[in-house]
């Protein structure tokens, strides 16, 4: 019986394992054999760091990190301002079929694929797209404008790309918050500011974190939106990876940055943890 | 509990098996640019040899790097251009050479065959003969911007914020040429090639300000044109005609320095399992009125002899406005690229992109 209980547990593991190994944790280990070959002749390599000097030698590659990095944090802040009062008003303010049918509208757009989205949105902004040609037939702007091929335009479809993953978690963690305790807040005195930052905010925490995180990954890691929406002025981490690895046929120094990617985001988490007080543990559990 | 896993074993064991077989000989896995194996071929080519065929359309880049990825595995037949053949064989061996008496040799221009046999040599086996062939330079519309004679006229003021380029290679070179420099002739000298690409980059640059982006696929280079959004570009010679089809204002200019001129070619993966049905892929689609079928769909020609002749008229009245005689002589045709070169023009695409 304990065998087979044993066996039982084997085989509903295999999968999993089987999974994380062979798709997971095999292929980083070779991307990172990978990042620390060195090119020194036609087909031959040597063992060295020199993919990792390159990175941070090169000021551009640097820079480049950098500004990925503070515009995904930025992603993140204006996605956490917009998504909470939304969370907030479908956790709270609605009940019964407006809540399902607001949270509905919330999915929606995640039906068709990130691509088809993206489309949308350059349809809407480009020189003769919809806003350019209504602004014009208002009588608002004389000409023409371009609305697309700008920082502010790939953080607009940052910020829409990542809505729904702020709103969910908000939303569970919200919900689970008792009306009794609000009301309490205000009975003892407390304004809506106060009951807000004593109350809603410590409760909505774990989902605040666990939104943010994911947020910022999502961001970080993001190749459509800023290579479509950004146009000449992209310039986003993951199109330089992209760039080595396909056009440049430069495994070594793609495999080097997308090991630098995998670092310094998860040490932008861990940071970003450590500076707010809190931790995954708190999070998750 | 114990035998039925080994039937199950041997069962899937049986079904991989299985698989294997009928994955043989008889498939041609090809690897492509859009256009260039139209249903209508591929239906033709099935019915008369009884070989099936499995279309994955790719770009140089990624027809490239897949081949690497696998070693040469995967494909039984690729279509990379002929520039990007001898480096990358000698780089990673994709390839395997090409045994040129099972090709039908009369059934190719002479000229186009022979150049493309010394291109593509790598320790004295051949690896490609020629398939498709065509030229970028730049699409105009004649009515807003007939000034752009050049590529470096697409940095001029009066067209500033209406031009798009791709920030690729070609346009590297296009604006070397442009500037009066040789690239071609630097392609064995690192440090020459490395001063001309960094006078290039310093141009790209300056130029930066007035581009409206940098175009990335065909369609929505077509999209920019089409909407005026962009009124001149670099491009391939048959977008140019397409859109010309759509708008007589658009139309394909061959540049004053020269348009930039491709081959593309047929070459075997290092571990490609249907050889056979890849020669008679070759052959086949080299007899002109097949080959004719081909120009229709790509809208490029081929390197098929006697093909012209059924080519449709209105292509050829485009082909023939674009390149008249002497731009056809000044087309300048892309020698192979020595392996390496590519760090330093992707150092170069890297600054411009990352420039303000």
């Amino acid at each position: 019986m304990r065998n087979e209980a044993k066996l039982g547990l084997a085989l509903l593991l295999t999968p999993l394992l089987l999974w994380l190994s062979l798709l997971i944790f095999i292929p980083h280990v070779d991307v990172f054999l990978v990042s620390l070959r060195e090119r020194v002749g036609v087909g031959t390599y040597e063992t060295s760091l020199a993919n990792y000097l390159t990175f941070f030698n090169e000021p551009l590659y640097l820079w480049t990190f950098l500004r990925t990095a503070v515009m995904s944090v930025l992603a993140t802040v204006i996605t956490l301002l917009i998504a909470f009062p939304v969370s907030y008003y479908i956790a709270k303010m609605v009940k019964g079929r407006v809540q399902s049918a607001l949270f509905l509208l919330c999915l929606v757009p995640f039906w068709v694929s990130e691509l088809v989205r993206t489309f949308g949105w350059m349809i809407l902004l480009r020189e003769t797209g919809v806003f350019s040609s209504l602004l014009q037939f208002t009588g608002l702007s004389s000409g023409p404008v371009e609305m697309l091929y700008n920082d502010g335009a790939i953080m607009l479809g940052l910020v829409y790309t990542s809505m729904l993953f702020m709103v969910v978690p908000l939303v569970t963690t919200l919900e689970s918050l008792p009306d009794e305790v609000v009301e309490a807040g205000y009975d003892l005195g407390g304004n809506g500011l106060s009951v807000l930052r004593e109350i809603i905010v410590p409760h909505a925490m774990p989902g605040i974190v666990s939104g943010c995180i994911v947020v910022f990954m999502l961001s970080l890691g993001n190749y459509l939106t800023p290579t479509m929406l950004g146009g000449k002025e992209s310039l986003w981490f993951t199109e330089l990876i992209y760039s080595q690895f396909i056009v440049r046929f430069n495994w070594e120094l793609g495999a080097a940055f997308g090991f630098m990617l995998l670092i310094l985001s998860s040490a932008i988490v861990w940071g970003m943890l450590k500076l707010t007080g809190q931790s995954l543990e708190k999070t998750m559990g | 509990m114990k035998n039925q896993s080994i039937t199950l074993s041997t069962a899937v064991a049986f079904a991989f098996m299985g698989a294997a077989t009928t994955a043989s000989a008889d498939t041609l896995r090809l690897l492509t640019w859009g256009g260039y194996a139209p249903e209508e071929v591929v239906a033709k080519f099935e019915a008369e040899t009884g070989h099936t065929v499995e279309v994955t359309k790719s770009n140089n880049e990624e027809m490239i790097a897949k081949l690497r990825a696998t070693g040469g595995g995967g494909f039984d037949l690729a279509q990379p251009s002929q520039d990007r053949i001898a480096g990358p064989q000698q780089e990673f061996g994709i390839y395997k050479p090409i045994d040129l008496t099972k090709i039908d040799a009369a059934q190719f221009i002479p000229s186009m065959l022979e150049a493309t046999k010394i291109n593509t040599t790598v320790d004295g086996a051949v690896y490609g003969v020629p398939h498709v062939w065509g030229t970028s330079g730049l699409v105009v519309d004649t009515k807003s911007a007939a000034s752009v004679q050049d590529y470096t006229d697409l940095c001029d003021a009066d067209v500033a914020g209406k031009v798009s380029y791709r920030l690729k290679r070609p346009t590297l070179i296009g604006f070397a040429y442009a500037m009066g420099l040789d690239p071609f002739a630097a392609y064995g000298d690192e440090a020459a090639y490395s001063d001309i690409m960094s006078q290039v980059e310093a141009k790209l640059i300056e130029c930066k300000a007035g581009v409206k982006t940098y175009w990335g696929g065909g369609d929505e280079l077509m999209g920019l044109m089409r909407s005026g959004e962009v009124v001149a570009s670099m491009a391939w010679d048959t977008g140019g005609w397409k859109l010309n089809a759509d708008n007589p204002d658009i139309t394909f200019v061959a540049p004053a320095s020269g348009a930039l001129g491709w081959v593309d070619t047929f070459v075997l993966p290092a571990k490609g399992k249907a050889d056979e049905a890849a020669y008679a892929w070759i052959n086949f689609v080299m007899q002109p009125e097949v080959a004719a079928m081909i120009t229709a769909a790509a809208g490029n020609f081929t390197a098929a002899q006697g093909a012209d002749a059924y080519a449709a008229d209105d292509l050829k009245a485009r082909y023939q406005a674009s390149f008249p005689p002497e731009a056809i002589d000044n087309i300048k045709w892309y020698p192979p690229v020595p392996a390496g070169l590519e760090a330093i023009e992707g150092g170069v695409l890297d600054r411009v992109k990352a420039a303000n």
